[in-house]
C-alpha cells in the first residue's frame, strides 16, 4: 500500500548531496550528538567527581547553597559556587566515613536491597508462569484478563497506592516491608513484557515437543525458559531500576523512617553532611550502573519489546 | 467457563495433578479441550491472577464503594457528593492543573526530541554505540543520586544562574518561582528521552529496507522519504511513546519531591503531593474519589490508545 505511493514525479527529483557536503553534514551531526551526550552524562559524572572531594572542599565549593538552611550560617563559606570536575585533592575520606563511621547510610542501603531483590526475583517467577499462560491460552476470557493487566500496569501510583494501602491495612502489614514487597511482586509489568516475548516462540517447536511426549510442565521448563533467558534478564533490569528508584511507596506505606530505602533517605540528608551525600549517592548508583555496563544490550532489547501495548 | 475447570486441581501438587487430569481427559468430551490445551497454563496464571485480584482489583472495587458513602463507619450512600467535593477542593484543583500543565508541555517535547535523537543515531555517524550509551545513562541513574547536583545547578546562587550572568541575564530562583516547571520539564526529558529513543530506533529498524531503496532509486528527497514514508511507519510508535510519556509524566513527583520536599512552590504542587498530604490524615473519601477520578482519565487514555493502535496497525500492515 505504501510502496505504490513512493513513486515520485520526475520534477521532484533532486541531485543527491555531493560527497564533500555529506561529510560536512556528518561532522556537524556528530558534534551535535557529542554535545547532547555531554549534557546527558554531566550530572552523573559531576556527582561521582564530587564524591572524591574532602568535606572542606565541598563546603568551599557549594557552601553558598547548602549552608542556607543552617541557622547563623558560617563565615568561611564562599558567596559563589564552584562547579568542579576534578577535585583539588582526591580524597577518600567521604567514603571512609560512610563505610566505617556512620552505619546509618549502610542500613538504608541494605533497606533498599531487601526491598528490591525479593520484588525482582518473585515478580519474575510469578510473571514467567503467567506469561506462559497468556502465550498458550486462547479465547475471549484471556483477552479480557490481559487487558485488565495492561490497565493495572499503566495506572499511576496516585491510583494504585490507594488500593495497596487499603489491602495492607486489612492484612495488618502496614508499616512493614511486606506492604511494599507484596504489591511489587504482583505488579503486572513483567507479565506484560514476558508474554509479548513468549508469544514469539514458534508454535512448531511446542508441537514437536508434544509429539515427543513432553508434558506442559516440561515444555515450560525445557523449551520456554531456556529460549527466554536473555529476555528474563532484560526484564529483570527494567524492574530493578524501577524499584531501586522508588519514592512514592515508602512515603505512604511506611511511617517508620528507619525502614526507608536510600532512595528516599538521600534527600533527607542534613545540610552538615553534604560531602557525605555525594559519596552515598555514588554508592547508590553503583548497582544500576554495573547492570547497565554489563547488560546494555539486554536493556535495549527489553525496551524495544515494551513498545506497543497489544500483546 | 474454562477457568472453572481448573478449580478441583490443587496448586501444590502441580505436576501430578496435571498428569491426573490428562489421564482422565481421555474420557470426557469437555476434557478433550483440556487435553489439547492442558490445565497447566491455567495453573500458571493462578498465582499472578490471585495476587492482582487481592492487591489491585478487589480493593479498587472497595474504593469505588468508599467513594460513594459519607464515611467508612456510617456508610450512608451519598453517590456523587464526594466527587463534587473533590472537584471543588482548591488543593486538588491546583495539583490537577499543575500536573496537566506539566504533561502538556513535557509530552510533546519528549516525543519530538527523542525522535530527533533516534534519527541522529540512525544516520551512520561515528561512535553511535557510545552515543546510545550516554543517552541511556540517565535512565539507569537513580533520581536520588543526582538530586544534589540538580540543586547545585538550579539554586538561586547556583551554576545555571552563574552561567546565565555571563549573558547579562538576571538571577532567577528556579525552584521557588513560576519557572519551577521549566526545571522539572528539563529533568523529565533528561531521564526519559533515552527510553523513548530506543523505542524509535527499533521502529526505524523495522521499516522495510526495500521501500526506502525504491524511493531512493526513484529520486525521492530526504524530506519526502521522511515525511511520506518513515513517519507513516513510525506512527504506531509515535502514538505509543506519546502515551508512555504521558503516563511517565504522572511519575514526575519523584523529582519534585526529592528536590523540594513535601510543600514545594505553588507551581510544583503535583497530584501525588495532594495524595500524600491526604494520606496523612487518612481521609478515605477524599482519597478514593480522587483516585477514581484519575483512574477514569487513565482508562480513557488507554482505551483511546488501544483503538488507535488497532487502526494505525492496519494502516501500515495493509
Amino acid at each position: 500500500m505504501i510502496k505504490s505511493k513512493t513513486a515520485v514525479p520526475a520534477k521532484k527529483r533532486r541531485v543527491s548531496l555531493s560527497k564533500r557536503g555529506q561529510k560536512i553534514l556528518m561532522g556537524v551531526l556528530t558534534v551535535f550528538a557529542a554535545a547532547a551526550a555531554l549534557i546527558f552524562l554531566l550530572p552523573t559524572i559531576l556527582t561521582m567527581a564530587n564524591s572524591f572531594m574532602s568535606a572542606s572542599e565541598i563546603n568551599a565549593n557549594y557552601g553558598a547553597i547548602f549552608a542556607k538552611t543552617e541557622e547563623g550560617g558560617k563565615t568561611f563559606i564562599s558567596e559563589k559556587i564552584n562547579l568542579k570536575f576534578i577535585p583539588d585533592m582526591v580524597s577518600f575520606s567521604q567514603y571512609y566515613t560512610v563505610l566505617f563511621k556512620s552505619p546509618d547510610y549502610l542500613f538504608k542501603f541494605w533497606n533498599s536491597v531487601i526491598l528490591v531483590v525479593p520484588i525482582v526475583i518473585f515478580q519474575l517467577a510469578v510473571a514467567s508462569l503467567a506469561a506462559y499462560a497468556f502465550a498458550r491460552l486462547k479465547g475471549r476470557l484471556k483477552e479480557i484478563i490481559f487487558f485488565v493487566y495492561v490497565v493495572v500496569m499503566l495506572m499511576p501510583y496516585q491510583v494504585t497506592l490507594v488500593p495497596n494501602y487499603l489491602v495492607s491495612d486489612w492484612l495488618g502489614i502496614l508499616n512493614t516491608r511486606w506492604a511494599i514487597i507484596l504489591p511489587g511482586i504482583f505488579t503486572p509489568f513483567a507479565v506484560f513484557l514476558l508474554s509479548k516475548i513468549m508469544r514469539r516462540i514458534p508454535f512448531s517447536l511446542i508441537e514437536a515437543a508434544k509429539l515427543d511426549g513432553a508434558g506442559e510442565l516440561q515444555i515450560f521448563l525445557h523449551i520456554c525458559m531456556p529460549l527466554c533467558k536473555s529476555s528474563l534478564f532484560s526484564v529483570a533490569i527494567l524492574v530493578f531500576i524501577d524499584y531501586w528508584n522508588m519514592v512514592e511507596q515508602p512515603l505512604i506505606l511506611l511511617s517508620d523512617t528507619s525502614l526507608y530505602p536510600l532512595s528516599v533517605f538521600l534527600s533527607q540528608i542534613n545540610t552538615g553532611e553534604i560531602g557525605l551525600a555525594f559519596a552515598v549517592a555514588t554508592i547508590y548508583m553503583i548497582p544500576t550502573l554495573l547492570m547497565f555496563l554489563y547488560g546494555e544490550d539486554y536493556l535495549v532489547e527489553g525496551i524495544a519489546y515494551s513498545g506497543g501495548i497489544k500483546g | 467457563m474454562k477457568l472453572k475447570n481448573k478449580q478441583p486441581v490443587k496448586a501444590d501438587t502441580n505436576v501430578r495433578s496435571t498428569e491426573k487430569i490428562k489421564k482422565k481427559s481421555r474420557k470426557g468430551s469437555f476434557r478433550q479441550t483440556l487435553k489439547s490445551d492442558g490445565a497447566f497454563p491455567y495453573l500458571c496464571l493462578l498465582p499472578s491472577l490471585i495476587g492482582v485480584l487481592i492487591f489491585f482489583i478487589i480493593p479498587f472495587c472497595v474504593i469505588i464503594y468508599y467513594s460513594m458513602v459519607d464515611n467508612p463507619i456510617n456508610r450512608e450512600f451519598v453517590f456523587l457528593q464526594n466527587y463534587i467535593n473533590i472537584v471543588k477542593n482548591t488543593a486538588f484543583r491546583r495539583a490537577a492543573l499543575n500536573t496537566l500543565t506539566f504533561s502538556l508541555s513535557s509530552v510533546p517535547l519528549a516525543v519530538v526530541l527523542s525522535l530527533l535523537l533516534a534519527m541522529l543515531l540512525d544516520c551512520k555517524i561515528p561512535f553511535v554505540s557510545q552515543f546510545r550509551t550516554s543517552f541511556l545513562c540517565p535512565m539507569m541513574v537513580p533520581v536520588a543520586s543526582v538530586v544534589l547536583i540538580w540543586q547545585v545547578i538550579f539554586h538561586y546562587n547556583g551554576a545555571l544562574n552563574d552561567f546565565l550572568a555571563n549573558f547579562g541575564v538576571d538571577k532567577i530562583d528556579w525552584l521557588k518561582s513560576t519557572k519551577g516547571q521549566v526545571v522539572i520539564v528539563a529533568l523529565f526529558l533528561w531521564k526519559n528521552l533515552g527510553y523513548n529513543m530506543i523505542l524509535f530506533l527499533s521502529a526505524l529498524n523495522n521499516i522495510p529496507k526495500d521501500t526506502i531503496e525504491v524511493a531512493t532509486l526513484e529520486g525521492a528527497s530526504a524530506f519526502y522519504k521522511f515525511f511520506r514514508i518513515k513517519l507513516r511507519y513510525l506512527s504506531p510508535t509515535i502514538l505509543f511513546v506519546t502515551v508512555l510519556s504521558l503516563i511517565n509524566s504522572f511519575k514526575v513527583f519523584r523529582e519534585v519531591y526529592l528536590l523540594t520536599g513535601d510543600y514545594p512552590y505553588d507551581s510544583l504542587y503535583m497530584l501525588q503531593h495532594f495524595m500524600n498530604n491526604t494520606f496523612r490524615n487518612i481521609d478515605y473519601q477524599k482519597l478514593s474519589s480522587a483516585a477514581i477520578l484519575m483512574a477514569i482519565v487513565m482508562i480513557a487514555i488507554i482505551g483511546a490508545l488501544f483503538i488507535a493502535e488497532n487502526k494505525f496497525g492496519e494502516d501500515v500492515e495493509g
